[in-house]
């Protein structure tokens, strides 16, 4: 949980109260909380003048627009053909004993979420990994303790 | 059956004085520029091929006062990543080739709209962007390009699911027709293009239509931008003339024991290696939005048709009943069948489902799903099975 203040209107200051502008704002609230709550989905609803129903529906339509509790650093590993054939398994065992959870989980801390994602586009540096919105590729076991250790840090 | 080989080209990323194109374009009549564009015979980059002229004619013929042009780059296609390299090689050729695109069709807004896996280069992009606005507005162009960012949706690549997310909707594919050039984003025309395709129509207007048209074959004019990936030495983005054998792409690519490529990504074709000499890549044969990945004898078949329907499975809109139930089923099928626990025959009724999928789905993600399916059962079923 984590309180909105004056978000929303701010955000609906900016980009308007149109339907179109849902889009972007519940992108801001993601990149701002890393999750959507349902108080935020109601009072953006509240403040498009749309059904809380019709904001849930959007919101949980997208893999990114998260309605479940995510950590301050969202660990998305791809998944797909060329990640899978060059060692995606190993890159998720690492993660999954360097933070102590199982996939889809998020440490006790609130700092890491861990999940799978589909290709994110970078076949040909397999195999690789999103934080946040930072690609991390060409990842070997040590590279990705690495990584994480300096995250710990942040 | 014409094989043009194996041939480097360099238009896409080649450096060029962008604001001399835009004001030769600036001058030229609209009518000029799409006659160009439908003389180069440019087909969609983005995978499904339809001639960017024509759509640009179309855009260009409706009587609305507003008009759009948007640049997909919501490249989603696995293999694919192409247009990630241009966008940050190039990213004024492709801003410039909506501009060209906006003037032509009688648009004055462009929306460009980036999936949100890149969202990482978007600093970089907006601040181009910015510079890209003062400098056509000084050659008179009355056009503004925004970004929209998707939100981790393969299907928000389909055009009308992309225009119901820019909405601010669900990503959820309309009904076809009415076509985006009539009834487009906000129900209005617009001319939807991929981001190497309005490069390639910005490359149009400087080395005319009829220059472009010479490279590659009648059914595949030009060059592509291609997505080279899995196992091969040299992975990466080349641009290559069209029309090549599967083989002759091979020869140079492959790691000297490729048994598969697939061609298109998971909603191309599986080509195997008895087919390499006499299958094209282009229209002709196998059609590609670029990605190309390499499979050797160490891979098991089975485990890339079940990552691609595990991929379907997730990414699938859930709209429509045949591509919802239906890649379920398949993924559920072909895990039955190599588990032993129903006959191998059952592979044909998947096949028939894949071919009712093709007819009855709603977009192209239902519609090709059987694409992936069909090729690689066809080609390679005692791995499916055994």
């Amino acid at each position: 949980m984590y309180q909105l203040g004056n978000l929303v209107q701010e955000l609906s200051d900016k980009y308007g109260r149109d339907r179109a502008s849902l889009m972007p704002i519940l992108q801001c609230i993601v990149k701002k909380h890393n999750y959507l709550t349902d108080e935020a989905m109601v009072e953006v609803a509240k403040e498009l003048d749309l059904s809380a129903a019709e904001v849930y529906g959007t919101a949980s339509f997208y893999s990114f627009l998260d309605t479940e509790e995510r950590g301050r650093f969202v660990i998305r590993v791809c998944r797909t053909i060329s990640c899978s054939m060059k060692g995606k398994e190993d890159i998720m065992q690492t993660l999954e004993d360097l933070l102590k959870i199982e996939v889809g989980d998020t440490t006790a801390d609130k700092q890491f979420t861990l999940l799978e994602t589909n290709c994110i586009g970078w076949c040909h540096k397999a195999p690789a990994m999103l934080i946040n919105d930072m690609p991390y590729t060409e990842l070997t076991e040590d590279k990705v303790i690495e990584i994480i250790k300096e995250y710990m840090q942040k | 059956m014409k094989d043009t080989g194996l041939v480097k080209i360099d238009l896409i990323f080649e450096k060029i004085d962008v604001k001399e194109l835009l004001i030769k374009a600036f001058k030229m009549s609209d009518e000029a520029i799409v006659q160009e564009v439908i003389t180069s015979g440019l087909k969609g980059r983005g995978g499904a091929g339809f001639p960017t002229g024509l759509k640009w004619k179309f855009a260009a013929f409706e009587k609305e006062q507003e008009k759009y042009v948007v640049c997909n780059a919501d490249e989603g296609e696995p293999g694919t990543f192409k247009d990630r390299e241009i966008l940050e090689r190039v990213p004024e050729k492709v801003y410039a080739g909506m501009a060209i695109a906006g003037k032509a069709i009688g648009a004055k807004v462009g929306i460009i709209y980036l999936r949100d896996e890149y969202r990482y280069m978007l600093p970089e992009l907006q601040s181009l962007l910015d510079e890209f606005h003062k400098s056509i507005k000084e050659i008179g162009y009355d056009f503004t390009l925004e970004y929209r960012l998707g939100s981790g949706a393969y299907i928000c690549g389909e055009e009308s699911a992309l225009f119901e997310s820019i909405e601010g909707k669900r990503g959820e594919p309309r009904n076809k027709p009415p076509f985006p050039t009539v009834n487009g984003v906000f129900g209005k025309p617009t001319v939807i293009n991929n981001v190497e395709t309005l490069v390639t129509a910005l490359m149009v207007v400087k080395i005319g239509g009829a220059e472009y048209s010479k490279m590659g074959t009648p059914d595949s004019p030009g060059s592509k931008v291609f997505s080279v990936s899995g196992d091969t030495p040299n992975p990466g983005i080349y641009e290559l003339e069209m029309g090549m054998t599967v083989q002759k792409f091979v020869d140079e690519f492959g790691d000297g024991d490729t048994k598969a490529v697939q061609v298109g990504g998971a909603a191309g074709f599986c080509v195997p290696r008895k087919r390499f000499a006499d299958t094209i890549i282009g229209f002709e044969g196998v059609p590609t939005g670029g990605s190309m990945k390499l499979f050797n004898s160490t891979r098991s078949m089975y485990n890339v048709l079940h990552n691609y329907l595990d991929f379907f499975v997730e990414e699938s809109c859930g709209q429509c009943t045949p591509c919802r139930v239906g890649c379920q089923q398949l993924l559920k099928g072909i895990s039955l069948v190599k588990k032993g626990e129903i006959k191998a025959t059952y592979l044909n009724d998947l096949s028939k489902l894949a071919e009712t999928m093709r007819l009855a789905s709603k977009c192209g993600l239902g519609q090709s799903v059987g694409n992936a399916f069909n090729s690689i059962v066809d080609n390679f079923r005692e791995e499916i099975v055994y």
